[in-house]
């Protein structure tokens, strides 16, 4: 079967799809861990500018 | 020299600027990065076919390369900051590299982590002491260290310096490295070469991955620039315009 | 201009010869990790032959750069590191002498007997000769790239194993290139590329190492 897309009648079934074809055990918990890492990178430093802009204020508040 | 021409350049070595800067691109960078991402995504798992060797197996390329690819990027990046850090002595400059350092460890992690689920179904082993997931395994090694010696100094601005003279050291060996990981790696496997597929790789796999790797860059760009602002803000926490910004 | 440097060297030669009982310690952990192998392994001949090079290579390895910590505190602690700041001849020059002290000290110890590990590990006499040859030049880059570490961390209060951790993923291709040497030697191969690379890293290492250094031991004296 050449490399390309698929023929529309050949289209990928939903089954096919989460068990990859039996490789799922893998294929899926590298896309989890990957979007866990990138969830990590983005909110670790939302949270880090929360916490630091709140220390910012409440300094500022004690200040006369 | 034109004072005009250089006023752009001066302008990011300004914390709050630089602060405004990263916080209005960052939003931009991670839209970009969920709609090309989002496209990988359609191309690499739904409508691709199979491999003809590895089957579905293979899907995990489509994670497995961009990481692979920021975790070197983001080394000389923070490379670079930290030779710009020491030689103009942008304090602006350190804070970028250290902003990079946990991103930079966090990809390589996944690389090595994607590395080792595609290796066990294709060659039997969790971890195979190829060429590449050797590299990646020494460069975590390097951005760990990198981030031990910054976090290991009391006074925040000398650990800036020394983990950057330590990534400008380790940025040059990082070829030297390499290669002699490829070269130990071609003496011990004989013709078996582990990620060797890779020639082949078919075109309908080309167009989903340049899309993923591009997402991948955007996202990247979008999280670093997000904690170059945790970064610049926690340095800065002290000065007037923080407090204006808070 | 070369004064400078030779009080230089003959001071820390001098205060090595005074601490004699503590130049030893490198040399016997070297020896001491070589054993280990065997120990935790199996004294079979053919095991050691096929590890040889490489256990006598990481025991090089680890003995150099954990005596290498403390190269430059001594001098940090009593305030003679900044007084070399003021010498006039300049802070790279004095690293590379320091670190040509060192290597007298630590390393060609353990290059000398390198010879009495290579019998412990069955290695070929035949190649005896090439074992040395890469321990000669890996040690002598390892010393350079450890007085690096060395000046990263002289600086902080506590750094433990910090040190090794930096040092060691940068000495990575040293080891590759020494340990295959040694093994191509034993096997009746050409070991002659390998050490060819030693000495170009080694050269390189000469030529930019004592940048690194001199810039690290001026990060450390302003903290």
């Amino acid at each position: 079967m050449p490399p390309g897309r698929r023929k529309w009648h050949e289209m990928k079934s939903l089954h096919e799809f989460l068990t990859m074809g039996g490789y799922a055990v893998y294929v899926w918990p590298s896309y989890a861990i990957a979007a866990l890492v990138v969830a990590v990178n983005a909110i670790a430093p939302s949270l880090r500018l929360r916490r630091l802009k709140a220390e910012i204020k409440a300094r500022g508040a004690k200040k006369p | 020299m034109d004072r005009h021409s250089w006023a752009w350049f001066h302008r990011f070595a300004s914390p709050p600027y630089v602060y405004r800067f990263a916080g209005a691109l960052a939003p931009w960078c991670a839209w970009t990065a969920l709609l090309l991402i989002g496209f990988g995504l359609y191309g690499g798992l739904w409508s691709s076919p199979p491999d003809y060797q590895q089957g579905d197996g293979f899907r995990i390329i489509y994670i497995h390369v961009p990481s692979a690819y920021l975790s070197m990027m983001c080394y000389a990046l923070l490379a670079l900051a930290s030779a710009v850090g020491l030689v103009w002595r942008i304090k602006l400059a350190h804070a970028v590299a250290v902003a990079a350092a946990p991103l930079g460890a966090s990809f390589t992690f996944l690389a090595l982590v994607t590395g080792s689920l595609w290796g066990k179904p294709m060659w039997g082993t969790f971890w195979v002491w190829d060429a590449r997931l050797t590299s990646e395994l020494i460069l975590l090694f390097l951005y760990l260290g990198f981030i031990a010696l910054n976090r290991a100094y009391e006074d925040p601005r000398s650990g800036d310096r020394a983990a950057a003279v330590l990534a400008v050291v380790g940025v040059v060996n990082l070829p030297i490295i390499h290669y002699s990981v490829v070269w130990w790696s071609s003496l011990h496997q004989g013709s078996t070469r582990f990620f060797g597929g890779e020639a082949e790789i078919a075109t309908s796999m080309v167009i989903p991955l340049l899309l993923m790797i591009l997402g991948f860059t955007m996202l990247f760009g979008a999280c670093l620039l997000k904690r170059m602002q945790a970064e610049i803000l926690a340095r800065e926490r002290d000065a007037a315009w923080a407090a204006e910004v808070a | 201009m070369s004064r400078p440097l030779f009080a230089l060297m003959s001071r820390d030669l001098k205060l090595a010869y005074r601490r004699r009982d503590e130049l030893a310690t490198p040399a016997i952990f070297f020896v001491l990790v070589t054993t280990l192998f065997p120990l935790g392994l199996s004294p079979q001949p053919d095991l050691l032959q096929s590890i040889g090079p490489g256990v006598v290579w990481v025991a090089a390895l680890l003995a150099g750069l954990i005596g290498q910590q403390t190269l430059f505190k001594g001098d940090f602690d009593d305030g003679s590191l900044e007084q070399l700041l003021l010498c006039p001849v300049s802070l790279e020059l004095l690293a590379l002498t320091r670190v040509a002290t060192h290597w007298l000290t630590a390393g060609l110890p353990i290059v000398l007997l390198s010879p009495l590990m290579g019998l412990l590990m069955d290695y070929p006499a035949h190649a005896m000769g090439e074992l040395v040859l890469s321990l000669l030049l890996g040690t002598a880059i390892l010393s350079l790239l450890g007085a690096v570490g060395a000046a990263l961390t002289v600086g902080l209060r506590q750094s433990g194993m910090l040190m090794p951790i930096l040092v060691l993923p940068l000495a990575v291709p040293v080891l590759i290139f020494g340990a295959q040497a040694a093994a191509q030697a034993a096997g009746g191969g050409d070991p002659g590329a390998a050490l060819y690379l030693l000495a170009a890293m080694l050269v390189l290492g000469i030529t930019l190492a004592p940048f690194a250094i001199a810039a690290a031991v001026r990060v450390s004296l302003e903290s």
